[in-house]
């Protein structure tokens, strides 16, 4: 026995040997062929293994920052665990990551908990990327890539809550006089898992849509109106199977559907990554958020500026303003900056479909990202 | 074996090996009943703030993973424990006639060759990791099986359990508890098969002698024989369906009601399928809810399986 | 036994035989031969619906899976893969760190629940004389085996939580899990295997004077050794596919981590998972061609394929280990 384990290590270790001196470890080179990866950033070059866990909504982009920071810190090696915003917050406030990537702000609880962590202060979230969430539908003959209907927030939340049941019903007959809907029953689709997306989504629809959403704000489906799918691949694919479904997911995955056309103001505003960035640009920061540095969103859903779309899912990335290794916070600064930076922003809007920040708006950042001590 | 020649050699020493060596395999033994404490142990230990913590806060964070809907622990891990004993109770429904068909086949009925062939494409099915069921279950079959389901709700909706109107897209419980059936299939064909296979001959032959046709020598000897290993092999898929999490994670709409209407969708959900879906964004309090509702699991799988040992061991005395 | 009589329940007691009933008719003789049929028919149907999902799951992963399945797939990981963009070596990324964590993983599970379920079945056969403690340890065995897996990764969590600390996360807590799931398979092919040696080998190792652990290791273990390892083959074949409890033991990362004991890891069922829950990538309007939306999904086929693939070997190789060096039994 003893030798036949012997003999399976030595062979499992071998042909892994094998397998890694073929390939090199088979890490792609990073793609810095585009030309745009001038480093306006004056940090030096940072080195070691740093790992951040947290928002799956995040992924996307996070690969594609991963990608071009060490592009430019050739010898750093940075992993993203998108374990989930709870899952991710948890980890960072026991010091094992660097920093955390949410959907959600910190909870004064956890700003307690986090100047343990912290070598000193609090720790704090900065918006890092900001993306659309599209009300979807799938409507034979009315949906399709780019095709859009028109909604009042008091339709969206209708639907979800399963009051209007019908395509044809009046409310959305009135508002797309030029559509000829059928006479379908409409199946909502929703997270059937905690999500930040739907936590996003519930507030905007409470905010907007006043006396017709009556359930209180919370990360999980809260009616048992439609059906639940796990995740937005889980909630588009659902959306795809069957005729006359109606869901919300992050824009980029809308694919070939139709997507809802939301009302602000006087005027209907399809989602857009510049539509997004204009309804958080014109929101004012939460002053209820304790803490230092701290640079919390109040999304603005009711908000009437001409092409702001209001549904939109802010995520943040949390980070110590001091930490007990030099080498962390000089990686934590300079992957915020980077990560924050226009380059950074651009990367993701081309990876991730998400909105880049506005420059007021990273003026803000910035101050927080400065504060991070780096001796 | 080559290994006789080798031992006369060895002078009769090692009295203290020989010593070691029992003890060291009776304390893997023990290790066995210490490995099971562990897990009860330490699932208890992180799920002690439900219990030994600030109620407030739990209820608190119950509510939060309901909606409101609950706000103790019971009535949260009520529904979901009815949801996965009815999904699993469905899903053995479903696969215990056919895998105790395939295994008379195999056994009894299929010439020697083909037998052998079949055995193994059923052991194939067992090799199938359940994260394929769940990518198949939700993008092939959820589609594929609409219509049907349609059809039971338009023809069998007076039947309560049937009532429609049937969910487009199926992601309902009747889906699952199909996908379920097939992962547990091969468990509980290969025992049964292989009780099966032990009918005494000599039985089989007489009851063929007296004039008796195959079905007919099927029932008289080989099913009454094999009562107790069929029952058993049951209770075992039945254990296995309890603790699926990916495949039903991925297919099924939930809901937390005491509902058993199969064609419709959000109503009944598992406690695995739940522990995946709640587990990424839950803060430290609620990772000791969903461990609490693991150990639930743990308790019914526990039960179950120990059931199913206590009757075929009744059974074979 | 009264096998000729034709009503359900014949066994118990001494047979009243009414021998009316066994004047044949030949009615009664072509109703009987129909039955016999229908059960056939049933049977044989039975048979079918079962093959129908396994084909259709089989040639579903197959045909979606070859598309991406290539060298190149096979040889990189899944640094620097940004949205739908080819990577400079020309491929989309691939899973070669998921491979590579699957094996160590797996491997390390071995190491655990082996050597001590293979002792934990020379106790139950060799020393205990079928004891109390014996049946006891054998019940629980059988108990053990229906642990669900989610309930293998919420103990693996908690156990390296309190005793390592919080927010651990490394290929050796899955291995833990992985270990649990595979122990009470260990253990009963063990036993059964350790059973068929013929007594006589024993008696005669006894009978020159060898010791009992002597005549254990050299010659019981090494007559049982290949069903001892073709068990050991099923039951890794068993827990490689496992998902759920690796997602919160091991973790995800996208390069190659060869550390099993610090640092996360991927496997190719979570690798599976994560790729099926990106869906789509994001090709930016201005992206070239090669940009493929549907690559996330491609990819989770292609590993989902690669994964049966390495089952199926597994299971192949276990079942020819066990019929070449198959122990010569009485039956």
């Amino acid at each position: 026995m003893r030798n036949s384990i012997l003999v399976r290590s030595i062979a499992a270790v071998s042909g892994i040997v094998m397998l890694a001196s073929v390939a090199a470890c088979g890490d792609n080179t990073t793609a810095s062929t585009d030309a745009s990866a001038k480093s306006d950033t004056k940090t030096e070059a940072v080195s070691g293994s740093f790992s951040g866990a947290g928002a799956s909504s995040q992924q996307a982009a996070v690969e594609a920052w991963i990608a071009g920071f060490q592009g430019t810190n050739p010898d750093a090696k940075v992993a993203y665990n998108p374990s989930g915003s709870g899952a991710g917050v948890s980890t960072f406030l026991t010091g094992a990551t660097a920093w955390a990537g949410s959907d959600a702000a910190l909870s004064d609880d956890e700003v307690e908990q986090s100047k343990k962590v912290c070598a000193s202060g609090n720790a704090f979230d900065i918006p890092v990327y900001i993306s659309p969430i599209a009300v979807v539908f799938n409507l034979q003959g009315v949906s399709g890539k780019g095709k859009t209907l028109n909604m009042d927030a008091e339709t969206i939340a209708k639907i979800f809550d399963g009051k209007i049941t019908k395509w044809n019903d009046n409310a959305i007959k009135s508002q797309n006089p030029k559509v000829d809907l059928p006479d379908l029953d409409i199946t909502v689709v929703h997270r059937s898992d905690k999500s930040g997306t739907t936590k996003n989504f519930l507030s905007y629809v409470k905010d907007a849509a006043g006396d017709a959403w009556s359930y209180d704000l919370g990360e999980n489906w809260p009616n048992e109106v439609g059906q639940g799918a796990k995740g937005t691949s889980g909630v588009i694919s659902t959306v795809q199977q069957a005729d006359g479904t109606i869901g919300y997911a992050d824009a980029s995955q809308a694919g070939n559907l139709g997507t809802v056309a939301v009302k602000v103001g006087d005027g209907y505003v399809p989602f857009s990554a510049e539509a997004a960035a204009k309804v958080v640009d014109s929101s004012p920061l939460d002053d209820s958020a304790k803490g230092d540095n701290r640079v919390v969103v109040k999304l603005d859903h009711n908000t009437t500026e001409k092409g702001a779309y209001p549904i939109v899912l802010v995520s943040y990335d949390i980070a110590c303003p001091a930490y007990k290794d030099a080498n962390t916070a000089k990686f934590v600064k300079s992957w915020l900056s980077y990560v924050t930076s226009d380059e950074g922003q651009q990367t993701a809007a081309s990876a991730a479909g998400s909105a880049p920040m506005s420059d007021t708006m990273r003026q803000k950042i910035a101050k927080s990202i400065d504060a991070i001590e780096t001796k | 074996m080559s290994s006789q020649s080798k031992t006369a050699q060895q002078p009769v020493s090692g009295k203290n090996a020989d010593k070691v060596f029992k003890g060291v395999a009776y304390a893997c033994g023990i290790l066995i009943l210490v490995v099971l404490a562990a897990v009860a142990l330490f699932l208890l230990f992180r799920a002690w703030p439900l219990i030994g913590g600030d109620q407030k806060a739990n209820s608190d964070t119950i509510s939060n993973f309901t909606g409101g809907k609950a706000t103790s622990f019971w009535s949260y891990v009520g529904p979901l424990l009815f949801g996965t004993v009815l999904i699993s109770t469905l899903a053995l429904l479903i696969s215990f006639f056919v895998s105790v068909g395939i295994a008379l086949f195999i056994s009894h009925y299929a010439p020697k060759k083909l037998a052998t062939i079949l055995s193994y494409v059923v052991d194939l099915l067992a090799a199938i990791p359940s994260v394929i069921y769940g990518l198949w279950g939700g993008l092939v079959l959820v589609p594929a099986i609409y219509p049907f389901w349609n059809w039971v709700a338009k023809y069998l909706g007076w039947i309560p359990i049937f009532a429609g109107p049937a969910a487009n897209p199926s992601r309902t419980v009747a889906t699952v508890s199909v996908v379920l059936a097939v992962m547990i299939l091969p468990i509980i064909t290969s025992m049964s098969r292989d009780i099966f296979l032990q009918t005494p001959r000599l039985q089989e032959e007489a009851a063929l002698a007296l004039g008796a046709t195959k079905w007919e020598m099927v029932k008289l000897a080989v099913l009454p024989f094999g009562k107790s290993g069929v029952v058993s092999a049951s209770m075992l898929g039945l254990g296995r369906a309890l603790g699926e999490t990916m495949a039903v994670l991925m297919i099924l709409s939930p809901g937390l009601n005491y509902s058993v209407k199969l064609l419709q969708a959000s109503q009944n959900q598992t406690i695995a399928a739940n522990i995946a879906s709640q587990y990424p964004e839950a803060n430290d309090l609620g990772v000791s809810v969903l461990i609490g509702t693991g150990l639930v699991l743990f308790l019914i799988t526990f039960v179950v399986n120990f059931v199913a040992r206590k009757l075929t061991e009744k059974a074979s005395a | 036994m009264t096998a000729a009589n034709n009503d359900a329940s014949p066994m118990d007691g001494a047979p009243v035989i009414d021998f009316d009933k066994f004047k044949p008719t030949r009615s009664f003789i072509a109703a009987r031969k129909r039955k016999d049929l229908a059960m056939r028919a049933l049977i044989a149907v039975a048979f079918i619906v079962a093959l129908i999902p396994l084909f259709s799951v089989l040639i579903t992963t197959i045909i979606n899976g070859v598309k991406r399945l290539n060298l190149n797939f096979l040889s990189y990981n899944m640094t620097g893969v940004v949205g739908g963009n080819p990577t400079p070596s020309g491929g989309y990324g691939g899973i070669l760190h998921a491979i590579i964590g699957t094996l160590e993983i797996t491997f390390g599970a071995m190491l655990i629940s082996i050597p001590i379920g293979l002792m934990c079945a020379v106790y139950l056969v060799e020393y205990s004389n079928r004891g109390r403690l014996a049946r006891v340890i054998t019940l629980l065995v059988d108990v053990m085996s229906g642990i669900p897996s989610i309930v293998a990764g919420l103990f693996a969590f908690s156990m390296f939580t309190i005793l390592i600390g919080p927010g651990t996360i490394n290929g050796f807590e899955g291995s833990v899990a992985l270990s649990l799931l595979m122990l009470p398979t260990v253990v009963k092919s063990s036993e059964e295997m350790l059973k068929i040696v013929p007594h006589d080998l024993r008696e005669a190792s006894y009978a020159l004077g060898v010791t009992k652990q002597r005549t254990i290791t050299k010659i019981v273990l090494r007559t049982a050794l290949p069903g001892i390892v073709s068990g050991a083959i099923l039951a890794v074949a068993r827990v490689i596919g496992e998902t759920a409890p690796l997602l919160m033991t091991a973790g995800y990362i996208a390069s190659t981590n060869f550390n099993l004991f610090s640092g996360q890891m991927t496997t190719l069922p979570v690798y599976v998972y994560q790729e099926y829950s990106k869906l789509n990538a994001n090709c930016p309007a201005n992206a070239s061609a090669a940009c493929v939306t549907t690559i996330p999904m491609e990819r989770a086929w292609a590993a989902a394929l690669v994964l049966i693939l390495i089952v199926l070997i597994l299971n192949l190789i276990g079942r020819l280990v066990a019929k070449v060096f198959a122990v010569k039994s009485e039956r």
